[in-house]
């Protein structure tokens, strides 16, 4: 084992991209192309299964390091490697490419090749994101997620879709900018992109000028990362690309592009600048407060299906971000909890919601109602996804967002409350969303034979209907490995958090 | 000049070494000239082209020969080091490249080939010579001799009526900026007592600084920012990219801006004039804003290219306003992969524009992805180098350049820079999204792609690539011949 160590994390990070560039080479055969990538994201996936099972629990740091020298001068290397939560990340797009895959066998009948090289490149890109300690690497990666996104929603998407990506694209481009400009200063002071390094200088007071600029630099991180996931007000872009992109690019952006931004608040913003985030959190807080009830409000009065999970993943990246920002170990466990058991639960409400616009192409709630008696398994399927998506306990929704909100009550009750009040919200508009799909006669004529899922779907589907169900009755196994990396991240805090007790 | 002692009155054979290159490219060039009128017109394109291409390669195999004798020659007025000799590999590829592309272009057009070829030739020459001399009124001679045969070069396109504006245009005003240029050397001439670099260093760097080597600094800064397109001194420039012929745009926009930003790193860097910063300042912020918002509006491709390159030409001298340790090798950088990106672009527009150039709108790329998805896909790889993502060349110069300059503390410049950067990220979108996300409004016949421009696009395709993935070779390179050049 100890043999694959050593390159595991390299094999996952590049196994989808080797694969984009074998897709390239074979003949136009929409079939083979399928088949291909399912192969390879299944491949990716297993492979990626190794971190977490061989995953040292106890050892703080990195591990699966990888650290080579890429350019000598800057000083940029190769310097990949994964704790307890980033390994877990890493995991969910593995998981949910495959899904994506299967998804997207039937909706897209054109440019099947380019479809999946993109989506191919795009789980790289991914990947990349979640396992780079080294600044510019980071960077790189985060930057080439833009494109293959913007493709998928631009070239495959539906009505709006140039709008959508364009906007998609600038949004995230012009705030990921500042973060640039961040990492160029750091790199200036430091003479290193290395996390581990940059955050040990800073630690030690080893950065000239820092106490100046520091602040400045927490925003630059927090802007970049503040669009991506999106917290209000910064999150305009995400209803429009949602309701414009394809099944699976929504499957990917809700699933996965959004914990970018939270990953990189957790990793980033509280990891090298913890003093920073901490004077800076009640604004943060409130901002994500905010996302939760506004978000929660937007979405029981969308009367577009699409729009209002859209709307929905904007209050529960809100959950992640308060849990983040209350420094609090269970605060920390739980935000990390959220990112995963929504990348599921919400990638599978997507799935579904595309499964219903290849039969019907239309996302309106108001063209759908009394859907149970024509399609029964597909609204199992779509009860029970929605049933851990509000936080019914025993499944997946509801271990995260209740350690998330104890976390905020050690930081400050009101915060506690509030949020709260988000758990009931989420619990209106998705209940209300699926009577008025499901329940009662059917209304439209055209509805009443829709087909049922077929094979495929099912496929499709178990996996995070399974996966909902395991991480809400056996949290622990995830949990435990959070909850190192949690500590280690959140040691600085204490000494500050003493400070603040003390006076 | 220098003091006559230890000068021989005849240059030895080893100087001509030093200048091998441009012997060898003026030779082609002539060759061309002289059997221009002899051969039948229909034979004469392959011809004329081949030679053409022959003597660009030999050029590179010359810079490469050349690079074994580093040293100075004729009186000295050249100068051949690392510095020297990376410009004149970039030139003279360049040149192999446009000449690849012009191959297709011209049949296409139905342009006579005749002195084309050799006016290319010639202008090479000019810029190589650009990039090795060390004596001002040299720099001068070989600026003159670049710009004269692209002002004829713009004007090619002889039916059209734009290109003859075009090429009357550029001649008028560029003529005008070069007498700045000069205006320059002869004030800086009156400072100093030289108009060697060398000389014109000792002497600025022992005594108090004359105030007249300031204007002599600014005056050939305004004749050099006009070569570069750098605001404001870009007027000119959408209206000339938009008549010249596609393949000579590439040439202009790449091989003489190079040469032009050589000099530049020695008149600012090795001449070591103290304190020019706040004019790059000046004139980089100016650029990069006024070309990026230009751009915005722009419907033809070329006049968008044109104010692209304005944009380009602003992230450039971001370098120029750093530190000379940092900022000649982000600078030497940029130049190698902005000529990789854009020729590759004006190739593709070039092969896209068909007879007459008619199609060089942005509607015209609509359903391009398509059409033709090879070539497509290979412009849409150069946009986005010139957009600056990652895994393209264009990604690490911009890089570079703004990391060289945060280490001097300008981080008001960084700011509009990476600002700039996003602005520009909308319309080299908007040619991507014509191409995938909309569908095409008539039918345009697709011509096949020969083998020359075939080959072209792969040069330009390997470059950028190369440069994003690998650019620590060429970066390294960069640095060493920084350190040549401050010694």
């Amino acid at each position: 084992m100890s043999a694959l160590n050593s390159v595991v994390l390299t094999l996952v990070t590049f196994v989808p991209l080797a694969g984009s560039l074998l897709v390239l080479l074979l003949p136009r055969r929409d079939r083979d192309i399928r088949w291909f990538a399912l192969v390879v994201t299944l491949l990716a996936f297993v492979l990626s299964l190794h971190l977490p099972v061989h995953l040292q629990r106890d050892q703080p740091g990195f591990q699966y390091e990888v650290n080579l020298q890429w350019i000598s001068s800057p000083n940029i290397h190769y310097h990949t490697g994964v704790d307890g939560i980033s390994a877990w990340l890493v995991v969910l797009t593995t998981f949910l490419t495959p899904l994506c895959v299967l998804i997207s066998w039937k909706s897209i009948h054109e440019r099947v090749k380019e479809f999946y090289i993109l989506l191919l490149i795009l789980e790289t890109a991914l990947i990349g994101v979640f396992v780079s300690l080294d600044l510019f690497l980071f960077y790189f990666f985060w930057e080439a997620t833009l494109i293959p996104m913007a493709l998928l929603i631009g070239m495959y998407g539906h009505g709006r879709r140039v709008y959508a990506a364009i906007k998609f694209f600038l949004y995230t481009m012009i705030a990921s900018m500042f973060m640039l400009a961040a990492i160029l200063w750091l790199y200036a002071k430091t003479g290193s992109f290395d996390f581990v390094s940059i955050q040990a200088a800073i630690h030690n007071g080893q950065v000239e000028h820092f106490a100046n600029a520091a602040t400045w630099l927490f925003l630059g991180f927090f802007i970049a990362f503040a669009v991506k996931v999106p917290l209000f007000p910064f999150h305009t872009w995400l209803p429009d690309a949602h309701v414009e992109a394809p099944t699976a690019g929504s499957v990917l952006l809700a699933g996965v592009l959004l914990k970018m931004g939270t990953y990189g608040m957790l990793r980033f913003n509280l990891g090298l600048f913890p003093e920073q985030s901490r004077a800076n959190a009640w604004w943060v807080m409130i901002l994500a407060l905010i996302g939760i009830i506004y978000g929660a409000l937007v979405a029981l009065v969308q009367p577009n299906l699409k729009k209002l999970i859209a709307y929905s993943s904007i209050s529960h990246l809100g959950f992640v971000v308060l849990g983040l920002f209350s420094f609090t170990q269970a605060g920390l466990d739980g935000a990390t909890f959220v990112m995963l058991a929504h990348g599921v639960s919400t990638g599978a409400l997507f799935m579904l919601a595309g499964i219903l616009y290849e039969r019907r192409h239309t996302y309106e709630i108001s063209e759908f109602g009394g859907l149970a008696t024509p399609m029964p398994v597909y609204a199992t399927f779509f009860l029970f996804i929605t049933l851990a998506s509000l936080g019914l306990p025993l499944l997946n929704g509801f271990i995260g967002e209740f350690l998330v909100l104890s976390g905020a009550f050690q930081d400050r009750a009101i915060y506690g409350v509030l949020g709260a009040t988000g758990v009931i919200w989420s619990a209106c508009y998705l209940l209300w969303m699926y009577q008025r799909v499901f329940f009662s006669k059917v209304t439209r004529e055209t509805n009443q034979s829709l087909p049922d899922l077929d094979m495929r779907e099912r496929v499709a589907l178990w996996p995070a209907a399974l996966a909902a169900l395991i991480m809400g009755v056996a949290p622990l196994i995830w949990l435990n490995a959070f909850d190192t990396a949690a500590q280690a991240i959140l040691a600085p805090f204490a000494q500050l958090a003493s400070k603040v007790v003390g006076k | 000049m220098n003091d006559a002692t230890g000068l021989q009155a005849v240059p030895q054979a080893i100087e001509y070494i030093r200048i091998l290159p441009e012997i060898v490219l003026s030779i082609a060039g002539m060759v061309i000239m002289v059997l221009d009128p002899l051969v039948d017109e229909r034979r004469s394109q392959r011809l004329l082209g081949t030679i053409a291409l022959t003597g660009s390669l030999a050029a590179i195999g010359a810079t490469l020969y050349q690079s074994q004798y580093p040293g100075l020659g004729f009186w000295n007025m050249v100068q051949v080091d690392q510095f020297s000799v990376f410009f004149h590999f970039l030139v003279a590829t360049v040149t192999a490249v446009v000449i690849l592309t012009s191959y297709e272009y011209m049949q296409t057009q139905q342009i006579r080939a005749g002195e084309y070829y050799g006016l290319i030739l010639f202008g090479a020459v000019g810029m190589c010579l650009m990039s090795s001399a060390v004596e001002l009124v040299l720099i001068f001679i070989a600026l003159e001799i670049s710009s004269i045969s692209t002002y004829i070069l713009a004007g090619f396109r002889r039916r059209a009526a734009i290109s003859s504006e075009a090429s009357v245009k550029y001649f008028l005003l560029g003529s005008f900026a070069t007498a700045f240029f000069l205006y320059g050397v002869a004030l800086m001439f009156g400072a100093t007592g030289s108009t060697n670099i060398a000389v014109i260093r000792e002497k600025l760097s022992t005594g108090p600084i004359p105030l007249l080597a300031y204007t002599g600094v600014a005056f050939m800064f305004v004749g050099l920012g006009f070569k570069v397109a750098a605001a404001p001194f870009h007027i000119w420039t959408p209206d000339v990219y938009e008549g010249a012929p596609a393949p000579v745009v590439g040439f202009m926009s790449t091989a003489p801006k190079a040469a032009v930003f050589a000099v530049l790193l020695r008149i600012i860097f090795e001449a070591h004039i103290p304190d020019v910063s706040w004019l790059i300042w000046i004139a980089a912020a100016l650029s990069m804003t006024l070309g990026n918002i230009g751009a915005l509006i722009q419907e033809n491709i070329k006049r968008l290219l044109a104010y692209s390159s304005i944009a380009h030409a602003g992230y450039l001298l971001v370098a120029y306003a750093a530190l000379p340790n940092n900022g000649i090798p982000a600078a030497m950088f940029y130049t190698a992969s902005y000529a990789a990106m854009n020729l590759g672009a004006f190739a593709v527009v070039s092969h896209f524009a068909g007879a007459g150039e008619r199609y060089v709108n942005l509607h015209d790329y609509e359903g391009l992805g398509r059409r033709s998805p090879l070539l497509a896909a290979a412009l849409t790889i150069f946009l986005l180098s010139l957009i600056g993502i990652p895994i393209t060349g264009g990604f690490f110069a911009k890089f570079y350049v703004f990391s060289a300059a945060v280490q001097n503390n300008l981080v008001g410049l960084v700011i509009i820079g990476v600002l700039n950067s996003a602005i520009g990220a909308y319309y080299y979108l908007r040619i991507i999204v014509a191409m995938y996300m909309r569908d095409t409004r008539e039918e345009i016949a697709m011509s096949p792609v020969s083998l020359g421009l075939g080959a072209a696009l792969a040069v330009s395709l390997i470059t950028t690539l190369y440069l994003g993935v690998l650019p620590g070779w060429v970066l390294k390179y960069a640095s060493q011949s920084a350190t040549g050049l401050i010694r």
